[in-house]
């Protein structure tokens, strides 16, 4: 297909979606005015019920948790997949690609990134903790906090060597984390079923007040297990893709 | 009633598709994938605004303050996951066409080979 039909074929097809977007508008409560009552029924019940202040968590690890474990888990899922198929090419070196650029000269990286990344790193891994920590109260939680904590292990590797990257964040390690996290979140919910509960019920103490760390109950340590994987599965998927780079410039040598 | 945030959504949509339909290079169409949906955030969040109320977290305004949607808010969580898992997962698959058949643009790769 040249690249003038594919254009024409996507214009129809466009055209078609933007009449039922259009005709799907009409039927919207309009901006502003959300109707519910999923939404109100949760805000009105959330807080004196699970004690977290943050009430989207309290969606997430708690009304929505059953789907959370399989938004985990896609991630997971990603990570492995991620390993399977970058590793099937080492294999085949020989026929992989030669970098196109290999008389290009890259500049050495410079003092100031260097010192940058490497003072950065250190406060990241402290904020990331807060926020997979603190799901219960504000706006934060696992998913956000593993990001974080993960983009503290590119600040080293922006700071020294690809080496330096594997030796803070050895596989093996980061396997067992992100195993650890992702059976953590199943495992919360299978000891509610041990005690009689349905699967992932809150069964921890609720705590004193509202929004105290220590509240909430499992929502807090499921968003702390999912911090974990996050974590791990995001410094897996990074190491991966970096590894590739490596392999390109191992292969000019 | 106010219409803009859902023009913005057609918009984002739009040029979103738009870009994978007429890229010439695997890692520009995934970026183009990644556009297509961040519309559905702006969706999601719009679809779910009450106008005037807080954001749904009571941390420091008193409980049953008026607030936005929380439920669609998580949605739009999951969906940055989701997006994030799907964007590392294309990149990889990038790499391995590149490595495959030495081009990454889609034109080009227009048979399935072993």
């Amino acid at each position: 297909m040249t690249p003038a039909t594919r254009r024409w074929v996507f214009l129809v097809a466009g055209a078609g979606l933007a009449a039922f977007y259009l005709w799907g508008l009409t039927g919207l409560p309009g901006f502003g005015s959300y109707p519910g009552p999923y939404g109100p029924t949760i805000l009105r019940l959330a807080v004196a019920q699970t004690h977290a202040t943050g009430v989207v968590s309290a969606v997430n690890f708690e009304y929505r948790g059953f789907d959370t474990v399989g938004e985990e888990f896609i991630l997971f899922a990603a990570a492995a997949g991620i390993s399977v198929v970058l590793r099937h090419l080492r294999g085949e070196r020989d026929r992989s690609a030669v970098d196109e650029a290999a008389d290009r000269d890259v500049p050495a990286t410079s003092g100031a990134v260097r010192m940058v990344a490497l003072l950065l790193a250190g406060p990241v891994i402290v904020a990331g903790w807060w926020l997979a920590s603190h799901a219960q109260a504000n706006p934060s939680g696992g998913f956000q906090g593993g990001v974080v904590i993960a983009t503290a292990f590119v600040l080293l590797y922006l700071a020294g060597e690809f080496l330096v990257f594997k030796r803070v964040s050895p596989v093996a390690l980061v396997e067992v984390v992100e195993a650890v996290g992702a059976a953590g979140f199943v495992a919360t919910g299978l000891t509610a079923v041990l005690l009689g509960m349905p699967y992932l019920k809150n069964f921890l103490p609720l705590g004193q007040y509202p929004g105290a760390v220590s509240s909430s109950g499992t929502i807090a340590l499921i968003s702390f297990f999912v911090g974990l994987e996050v974590a791990a599965a995001f410094i897996l998927i990074v190491g991966e893709l970096l590894e590739q780079t490596l392999l390109v410039r191992r292969e000019d040598t | 009633m106010s219409v803009f945030p859902f023009v913005v959504v057609a918009w984002i949509l739009g040029v979103g598709l738009y870009g994978i339909v007429t890229s010439r290079h695997l890692v520009h169409q995934i970026v183009c994938l990644i556009v297509v949906q961040s519309s559905t955030y702006v969706l999601l969040l719009g679809a779910g605004y009450v106008s005037g109320a807080v954001a749904p977290y009571f941390f420091d305004v008193p409980n049953h303050t008026p607030a936005v949607d929380p439920v669609v808010q998580a949605l739009a969580l999951t969906d940055v996951v989701v997006e994030a898992a799907v964007t590392a997962l294309l990149l990889s698959f990038a790499i391995q066409a590149h490595k495959r058949f030495g081009t990454v643009d889609p034109h080009e790769l227009v048979s399935l080979k072993g």
